[in-house]
Formats: C-alpha cells, sequence, structure tokens
C-alpha cells in the first residue's frame, strides 16, 4: 500500500503550520481563529488515521519510519511508530478537536494565544510518541511544558500561578536528571538512536553494571514518574489539573499524563532491563498505595474538579501496575487503560467544566439535583462515570480487568489490592454523582440552568460513541498493540544474567487467548471473581 | 617583493579585524568636534560601520593563518571564532545603543570610539600567543570599559559602578600581571606554546610541579577569574552591571567573557597543560561556587538587570563544566556556548534598554507587569531570551548546556559526573526567577501608569538578530558546532 514516506512528520507538524495560520490573523478576529483551529486540528485527526490504514499489526518493528541527519553524527531525526505509540498518537489528535470545541465559548481572553498553545502542544506531544532519538524525544518532551505552563497560568483559575509554577518545576527537576542521563548512556554508547543502543545491548556491545544501571534507571524513572504521576510525586497534579482551564485539563489528564507510562514503557524497561526487573517491587508498591490513596482522597473532596483529579492518581496507578507486571496481558492493558483514561477522565473534566460555564464553581455543595433542570448533561455524566468505575462492558472495564488479570498471573498479592481500587472508585464517582445531580435542587440558581447545547451535545455524544467503541472493539486496538509489546517484553526479559525469568515466559502463550477474552462475558465475569481474594 | 615588507603585509592582514576596529574608533573621534550634537548619532552608525567591516574583515585574517608579529599573535580558527563572537555582540551593542544615548541626553561620540576600541583589545585578547600581549588588551578592553560604565555621567550609580569596576579591575589585572611575571621566572618565557614546552621540561627533570608555575596559575586564574566573573570574584559585578548603562552592561556581559574565555582556554590548555592536573580540581570547585552563588542569589532579585547579572554569573558556572572536561570536545563546547550565549544575553539586555526609559526608572521586574498584553512581540522575544538563557529546548541556550554537559559526561571521570548533575540541578533552580519575569509579563495585570514606548528600528534590527540567531543556534547547530570544533582543534594542532 502506498504510503507517504513522511507521513509521521506531516502529523507532528501539521497543528504547528496552522500556528503560522492562526498568528496571521488578527488576534480580535475570535471567530475565525475558532474555525481555523477547529478545522486545522480535525484535519489533523483524519491525516492521523491514515497511520491505521498502513499499519501492519504482526510488525513489531517501528513503522512509517523517517531517518535524517540532524546535528553531527550522533543525533538524528528519526521517527516511527508501533503498536504502542500508534494509539496514544490517535488520542492525542482525538483529543485536541474536543479540547479546542470545549473551549469554544468559556476563552474569551485573548483567543489566539489559547489556540496557539493548544497546537503546539498537540505538535510535542505527538513528537514524544514518535521520536525515535533521544536527543529529538528530550527536546519534544521539553516542549510539552511550556505552552502548558502558559495554558495554566493564563486562563486557569483563581490560585493558576502558583500551580502553573509548581507543575513546570516539579517536570523540569524529573526532566534534567533524565538529560544527564541520556548523556550519560550517550558516553557510552556513541549514539542516541534508541533502536541503535537496544541492538548493541542485545548483541552485547553495551552493558551497565548494575549500580549504575539503577542510578540510570533512577533517572529516567524519576522524569516519568513525577509526569504518571506515581505516589508520592503526584502532589502536582491536583493543583495543575484544578486550576487549568477545562481544555487545558482535557489534555493534562488525556494525553500528558501517557507521556510518562509511555517513557516508562519505552525507555525504561528496555533500556534497563535488570534494574527494571529489581525495582519492580517497591515501585508497584507505590502504584498500589496510589491506586488506594488516590481514591480515598478523592472520596474526600469537596471540590468536584479536584475529586476527578485525584481520580486520575488512582488510574495511572494500575497502568504503572500492569506495566510492571511484566507480561503481554498486564501490559496491553496498562496501555489500553492509557487510552481508556484519556477518554473517561478527559470526558469527567469535560463535564465539570460544562457545570464550570454555567455557575463558575466547583463547589460540589453549590450543585445538587441538577438532573432535574439538565437530565440530557447529568445522564451522559452517569455515563461517563460508569465507564471511569469500569463498569462492563464500557472501555474502563477492559483496561482494568486486563491488568488486574495480567498482573494476577505473575503477582497475586498485587493484584488484590489493586482490585480494591476498582470498588473506592465505585464509591467516590457514584457518591459525587449523587451529590451533583440526585435529591432535590438545593440552590436556588441551579433551577433554571440551561441543559446541555447542541456544541455540548456533539461533544459528550463524540466522547459517549469512542466510551463505547472502545468497550466492546477491544480486540482492534489490543490485536495490533501485541507483536509490540511482545517486543517489549522479550528486550526486558533477556537480562544477560536473568535473575527471575521464570514468570514472564509463561504468559506469553497465555496471552493470546487473554485478548479476545472481554469480548465473552460470562467468561470475562468468571475470571474477575477469581481476581477477588 | 621585499620578504620583509610581504612578511609586514601579511602580519597586517592577519590583525586585519583590530586594525578596521583602531581606524573606525580613531575616525569617530576626529569626526565628533565637527558633527553637531543634534546629530551624533551618525557616529553610532560609523561605528557600527566599523563593526560590521571588522567582522567581514575576519575573513581576510582567516586567510592568513599563522603566526604574526614573532608568534605574538596567533591566528587560526579558534581566534577567528572568538573573534565573530566578539565583533557580533559588539555590532549588536551599538545598535542598542543608538536610541537609548538619545533618551539620556549623553549621546556623544567617544562613546562609540570606546566601544572600537574596547573591541578592538578583546580581538587581541582572543588572539595573543604571548601573556604580555594578552595584558595590553586585557588592559585595552578594561580600560575603555571603565569609562563606558560610568558614562550615564550624572547617575551616582553609574558613576559608583565606574570606580568599583576600576579600583577592583586594575587589582585583577595586576594580579595576572603577576602571575605572568612568575611564570616567566620559572619558565623564562612569556610565550603561551613555549610556556608549555619549558613547563613539560621542568616537570620531566624534576619530577614535580615547580611551586613558581603553581603560584603564576593562581595568580592568572585571579585575574582572569575576575574578568569572566566567577566566584568569589564576582562580588562586583551586579553593582557594576546595574549602574553601567544597559547597552553598556549587554556588551559586558558578553563580549568581554567571550574573549576572556578564549584566551583562558589558551593559557590554561596550552601553556598550562602540563599542570592539567592541577587546575581542573580548582575549576571544578569554581564551577560550583559560580554556579551556585549566581542562581541562588538570582533568586530574590526584584531588579531585572542585576538578576540578569546573577544569571551571567550563574552562565560562567556552566560554561567552566565544559572548560573543566579539559578535551578539545570541552572546548567547542565552551566556543559554542559562547556563541549561543552572546545573543540571548545581548538580546535580553537590549529589551532591557528598550524598556528603561529615562534615567533607567523601569527596571523592576514588576515595570514588566503585562508587558505582554502592551507589546507582545517584545514581551515574546524577551521570553524567547530568557527560555534560552533557562535552557529550553529548541533555543540555542538548551544546546550550549546540551554540547557542554555532554563534552564533560563523555569523559567518564566521576567527578565530572557529579558536576553536571549539580549543574543540572542549578538549571532548574535557574528556571524559577527566569519563569518569574514570564509571570509577570503575561499572567500579572499590567501595570496603568506605564507605557512602554515605541520599539526604535535599530533596536529592533538588534532584537530580531539576537532572537533569530538564538533560534538558528538551537535548531539547526550543525554549521557553527562543526566550526567550532575545527576551532579547537586548531588550538590543539600546533
Amino acid at each position: 500500500m502506498g504510503t507517504n514516506p513522511y507521513l509521521l512528520t506531516v502529523i507532528t507538524f501539521l497543528p504547528l503550520l496552522s500556528v503560522a495560520a492562526l498568528l496571521m490573523l488578527r488576534s480580535d478576529d475570535h471567530v475565525w481563529i475558532r474555525r481555523i483551529a477547529l478545522a486545522a486540528s480535525l484535519a489533523e485527526f483524519a491525516v492521523s488515521l491514515l497511520l491505521l490504514r498502513g499499519f501492519s499489526s504482526t510488525n513489531p518493528e517501528y513503522q512509517f519510519t523517517e531517518y535524517r541527519a540532524w546535528i553531527g553524527d550522533a543525533i538524528h531525526y528519526h521517527l516511527g511508530v508501533d503498536g504502542i505509540s500508534l494509539f496514544l498518537v490517535l488520542l492525542t489528535t482525538f483529543l485536541t478537536p474536543i479540547a479546542i470545541l470545549c473551549s469554544w465559548e468559556s476563552i474569551r481572553e485573548n483567543v489566539k494565544g489559547f489556540f496557539v498553545s493548544l497546537l503546539v502542544i498537540e505538535t510535542a506531544m505527538i513528537g514524544v510518541f514518535v521520536s525515535l532519538d533521544l536527543f529529538l524525544f528530550f527536546v519534544f518532551w521539553e516542549l510539552t511544558l511550556i505552552p502548558m505552563y502558559f495554558m495554566i497560568g493564563m486562563w486557569g483559575h483563581e490560585r493558576r500561578i502558583y500551580a502553573a509554577v509548581k507543575f513546570i518545576l516539579y517536570t523540569m527537576f524529573g526532566s534534567i536528571l533524565m538529560l544527564v542521563a541520556i548523556l550519560w548512556l550517550y558516553g557510552k554508547a556513541g549514539t542516541f538512536d534508541l533502536p541503535d543502543i537496544l541492538s548493541l545491548m542485545q548483541s552485547g556491545q553495551l552493558s551497565f553494571p548494575p549500580r549504575t544501571e539503577l542510578l540510570m534507571f533512577g533517572a529516567f524513572f524519576l522524569a516519568f514518574a513525577i509526569k504518571v504521576p506515581l505516589f508520592p510525586l503526584h502532589t502536582w497534579l491536583p493543583d495543575a489539573h484544578t486550576e487549568a482551564p477545562t481544555a487545558g485539563s482535557v489534555i493534562l489528564a488525556g494525553v500528558m499524563l501517557k507521556l510518562g507510562t509511555y517513557g516508562i514503557l519505552r525507555f525504561c524497561l528496555p533500556l534497563f532491563p535488570e534494574a527494571a526487573h529489581r525495582m519492580a517491587q517497591p515501585i508497584a508498591v507505590l502504584a498500589i498505595i496510589g491506586i488506594v490513596y488516590g481514591a480515598l482522597v478523592a472520596t474526600v473532596q469537596t471540590d468536584l474538579k479536584r475529586l476527578v483529579a485525584y481520580t486520575s492518581v488512582s488510574h495511572l496507578g494500575f497502568v504503572v501496575l500492569g506495566i510492571f507486571a511484566f507480561n503481554t496481558t498486564a501490559i496491553q492493558g496498562a496501555i489500553y487503560q492509557m487510552l481508556n483514561h484519556g477518554i473517561s477522565t478527559g470526558a469527567l473534566f469535560l463535564g465539570v467544566g460544562m457545570l464550570y460555564d454555567r455557575r463558575h464553581t466547583h463547589e460540589i455543595k453549590q450543585y445538587g439535583g441538577l438532573a432535574t433542570p439538565m437530565p440530557i448533561l447529568m445522564s451522559f455524566f452517569l455515563f461517563i462515570a460508569l465507564s471511569s468505575l469500569a463498569l462492563p462492558p464500557l472501555n474502563g472495564f477492559i483496561g482494568e480487568f486486563l491488568i488486574l488479570i495480567g498482573t494476577f498471573q505473575s503477582h497475586h498479592a498485587w493484584a488484590s489490592w489493586a482490585a480494591s481500587g476498582a470498588v473506592l472508585s465505585a464509591i467516590y464517582l457514584l457518591w459525587a454523582y449523587q451529590r451533583v445531580a440526585l435529591g432535590e435542587v438545593t440552590v436556588e440558581k441551579n433551577k433554571t440552568l440551561p441543559d446541555a447545547s447542541i456544541r455540548e451535545r456533539v461533544i459528550l455524544v463524540t466522547m459517549a460513541v469512542a466510551i463505547i467503541f472502545m468497550g466492546i472493539a477491544s480486540p482492534l486496538f489490543t490485536r495490533r498493540m501485541e507483536a509490540s509489546v511482545n517486543n517489549i517484553i522479550e528486550q526486558t526479559s533477556a537480562p544477560r544474567n536473568a535473575s527471575r525469568p521464570a514468570a514472564v515466559p509463561l504468559a506469553r502463550p497465555i496471552a493470546g487467548h487473554v485478548v479476545t477474552l472481554p469480548a465473552h462475558p460470562v467468561l470475562a465475569t468468571l475470571a474477575e471473581k477469581q481476581v477477588r481474594p | 617583493m621585499n620578504p620583509f615588507v610581504g612578511d609586514q603585509l601579511a602580519n597586517l592582514h592577519r590583525l586585519a579585524p583590530e586594525v578596521v576596529l583602531s581606524v573606525f574608533g580613531m575616525l569617530v573621534m576626529i569626526a565628533d568636534p565637527f558633527v553637531g550634537a543634534a546629530r551624533k548619532r551618525v557616529l553610532g552608525w560609523v561605528a557600527f560601520a566599523g563593526a560590521v567591516l571588522a567582522l567581514a574583515s575576519v575573513h581576510i585574517a582567516n586567510h592568513f593563518p599563522g603566526p604574526a608579529y614573532s608568534d605574538l599573535i596567533r591566528v587560526d580558527s579558534f581566534s577567528m571564532f572568538a573573534h565573530v563572537i566578539i565583533l557580533v555582540a559588539v555590532a549588536l551593542a551599538i545598535l542598542g545603543s543608538l536610541d537609548y544615548l538619545d533618551q539620556q541626553h549623553i549621546q556623544r561620540g567617544e562613546y562609540y570610539a570606546l566601544v572600537l576600541f574596547a573591541a578592538a583589545g578583546m580581538g587581541i585578547l582572543a588572539g595573543a600567543n604571548e601573556l604580555v600581549t594578552a595584558f595590553v588588551g586585557l588592559e585595552m578592553s578594561s580600560i575603555a570599559s571603565y569609562v563606558l560604565v560610568g558614562f550615564r555621567r550624572r547617575s551616582p550609580a553609574s558613576n559608583e559602578a565606574s570606580l568599583k569596576y576600576f579600583l577592583l579591575g586594575s587589582f585583577a589585572t595586576a594580579f595576572f600581571l603577576y602571575g605572568v611575571a612568575m611564570i616567566y621566572g620559572a619558565t623564562g618565557t612569556t610565550r603561551i606554546d613555549t610556556v608549555q614546552a619549558a613547563l613539560e621540561k621542568i616537570i620531566t627533570a624534576d619530577q614535580r610541579e615547580p611551586a613558581l608555575a603553581v603560584l603564576s596559575l593562581a595568580l592568572i586564574f585571579v585575574g582572569l577569574g575576575f574578568k569572566v566573573v566567577v566566584a568569589p570574584f564576582q562580588v562586583y559585578a551586579p553593582d557594576v552591571y546595574e549602574g553601567a548603562p544597559t547597552p553598556v552592561t549587554a556588551l559586558l556581559a558578553s563580549a568581554p567573557k567571550a574573549a576572556t574565555f578564549a584566551l583562558m582556554i589558551r593559557i590554561f590548555y596550552v601553556a598550562f597543560s602540563p599542570l592539567t592536573g592541577l587546575w581542573f580540581w580548582l575549576i571544578c570547585v569554581v564551577a560550583v561556587l559560580t554556579m551556585l552563588v549566581g542562581n541562588l542569589a538570582a533568586l530574590v532579585q526584584t531588579n531585572v538587570k542585576r538578576m540578569l547579572a546573577y544569571s551571567s554569573i550563574a552562565h560562567a558556572g556552566y560554561i567552566l563544566v565544559a572548560f573543566a572536561a579539559s578535551t578539545s570536545l570541552g572546548v567547542a563546547a565552551v566556543l559554542f556556548y559562547l556563541a549561543a550565549y552572546i545573543f540571548m544575553k545581548v538580546g535580553a539586555f537590549l529589551i532591557v534598554t528598550h524598556l528603561g526609559q529615562q534615567d533607567e526608572k523601569r527596571v523592576a521586574i514588576q515595570d514588566y507587569s503585562g508587558l505582554g498584553s502592551k507589546q507582545p512581540v517584545v514581551a515574546a522575544c524577551f521570553s524567547l531570551f530568557l527560555l534560552s538563557l533557562l535552557g529550553l529546548p529548541a533555543t540555542g541556550g538548551f544546546l550550549g548546556k546540551f554540547f557542554a554537559f555532554q563534552s564533560a559526561l563523555i569523559v567518564q571521570r566521576r567527578s565530572l559526573t557529579l558536576l553536571v548533575v549539580i549543574a543540572a540541578i542549578n538549571s532548574v533552580i535557574g528556571a524559577y526567577y527566569y519563569l518569574r519575569v514570564i509571570i509577570t509579563m503575561y499572567f500579572q495585570a499590567p501595570s496603568r501608569d506605564y507605557t512602554p514606548s515605541r520599539v526604535a528600528p535599530a533596536v529592533g534590527i538588534a532584537l530580531a538578530i539576537a532572537a533569530a540567531g538564538t533560534l538558528y543556534l538551537g535548531i539547526l547547530p550543525s554549521r557553527v558546532l562543526d566550526l567550532a570544533q575545527a576551532a579547537a582543534d586548531s588550538l590543539f594542532s600546533h
């Protein structure tokens, strides 16, 4: 099939190109700025769908690769996608038009700057997912920060400056140590090219003493763990998410957090396999603490947006846990959960944003009985909450289930503890829904609130369709991931003096069957019972 | 042709940039009395033409590589690279001065002449292969700078800065001269390459470093450390940078630093290369100290000029990280860093120049509140320079740091790795104060009592060049990097 050899470059830089177009518009021409931004992001989504057409699901290697010299001999412009990054790119291009649509009316000041930031972030995030050169990766990684910083700082809520500074200093601290590690790695390997480094490692030409490997792993992992965020590095998240404008929260929760889990999967595991295995236990413990702690803290929030923010801590804990279970099922589940979380939590933030547009508050106390004035909005809200709390057959269920069953195969205890998070999520989300939507309308102002407008309905329906689609058509996704996931596992599970390889090869033959499992409701519920302690 | 005449002509060609600068400097001084007070600006353009022509004449000098005047001066890729950096900074500073001097009512011809003479001195510093010649260059650039710092005659701050700079600066050059005397005592020569040979001979004969040479190393480091502003010789810098007219600060913070680093590289990497084991530790300790002092002090500044002054101290520390690598890669990294540094630093100070207003009233960070909505382009440029100083990718500042760290890490020496980690953590500390300015410009409500004047065309051109340079070095650094590497290699090929 004839695919454009520059497809990835086009996808990466198309948003930046539309930024150039936006900059040429007059800054008070709000109508056209919005229209062009939306059109550009929709075009971007359409172009990115071309990836699906040419993507071969049996090929574990990178596809659509582009390779050109850039700086000196060591740094290359090297792009490519595999089954892991493919859907994350699509998630990014899917959520950006939604984010633009949801800020259609709520952003009134400096409209141009807002959409420019949003599109620059899109380029940077896609760049992170498609870079195969460590230098290029780092450049995009850092480029995500500044536009997001502006987004929180300029269009956020009351404590926006505090949140913006906290966000950027936290992330920069992590990434600068990663830069040192990248440079150190270059000193050893003589290249920044990820596939080259991995093949050097596989052929045994490159190896690290255990202590150094652990330090390097630590430097990479810290950067990613802050981004995820893993407990106890999560404290920037509630502030940043709560203070950001709706579109900012959608992008932050929807995609930016995945940069961290993606980084762990793409870099930490294959580059430092032994350290990853050695650290799996403590990291899993932190992930489980995150799952439970995030859920508990979410339960007691009085601020609706903060509540949703804390659910991210809990849900991303699942993802990290799945990654460090080191088997195909769990990692597939982790990737799937990244996508689900992007859709579900993104949608939750959209719902919260719609409420905020009407009442300009996030206080749960200010709401109550909203189902009466706004039946449509609140039904969608319930539906999204159900997806987020992993109700079968919606999308959230597939991800969590795959993670739990995969983890259970190698670590019963981890899975049992983590499963409690699934229960807690039902508590905090349904309780929040109850307080916001059910009962009598307690605040006089709320009686006359308008229901979802056409624009809002378009957003909500799109998200709902995505939720259902991902819930029932999961094999379409997992099938494309499998080869790449197995590839990662192979790279990770082949430590030179393998200390504990037993669990991993066992998991592989099972994996193939498990992928089709979720489509079968009886088996699914059976398996779920097994998982419960 | 008479071989002697031919030789002299070649020597003259090798000094072409300095000759052009001096000629234009004198031209400005001679023309000064004949130009009416209202039209002194013309002299500024003459000086700018001189700087640009000097930049072009680097090309001429480049055709005559080799030693000049009995090997007092060396023309090699290294000195040419340094010349280009210095002259670009000088040209940008002159562009920034034109309207500033009008605004402060101190538009005078000798200002431009002094800038050109200082530039000629810096050129000599960059090319010197002999320590007394280097001293002459040092004095030429310093004395001109002392006067320039005090050019706002009616301002007490400017006077104080000038006096402080003069007293401490003379002290520092005296240290340098003492060092030169000592090394002459130890080796019987002051030529950089022969000092190296002599030191090697003595060390192999005695099996230890001669005490005089060690003392000389220390004294020379004091003298040069003062000029490049490293801790613990940094105390004067914030006061001087604050008091000096802002375009002069732009010049001081960039060009002399580049020139002195070039000389320092020549002295330490060539003359003192037998003592590398000693100065390596000196540089490491000073680098850590410089970064910490610069960054921590910058955190609490409320005056933009002082903040940028401390930031330039911190940057000297990052440069020393590459310096400590003691490899040709390290030299290339220093040169690349300097190239990126002058664009962002001069650019940042030119913005301060533009916003300062009469008597430099508007130099507090708070004065910049709401600049993002008042003058979006100026604010965007300033953000670019600040983000480059911070070290964000796609800017020259990032690649400068990147190559500096890379050159140090590639040595695979534990102390250097630790140094890089400290530098990395420092650059996050630095992020805070750069971002604070951005917060003020964009996130805070505009102050009503202050409307910045329009950007003058000359300043606009200078800003555009600085911004383009910062982005160019950040996105397509290959060419400059190759040149820097060639320059570094030329240093070791003699």
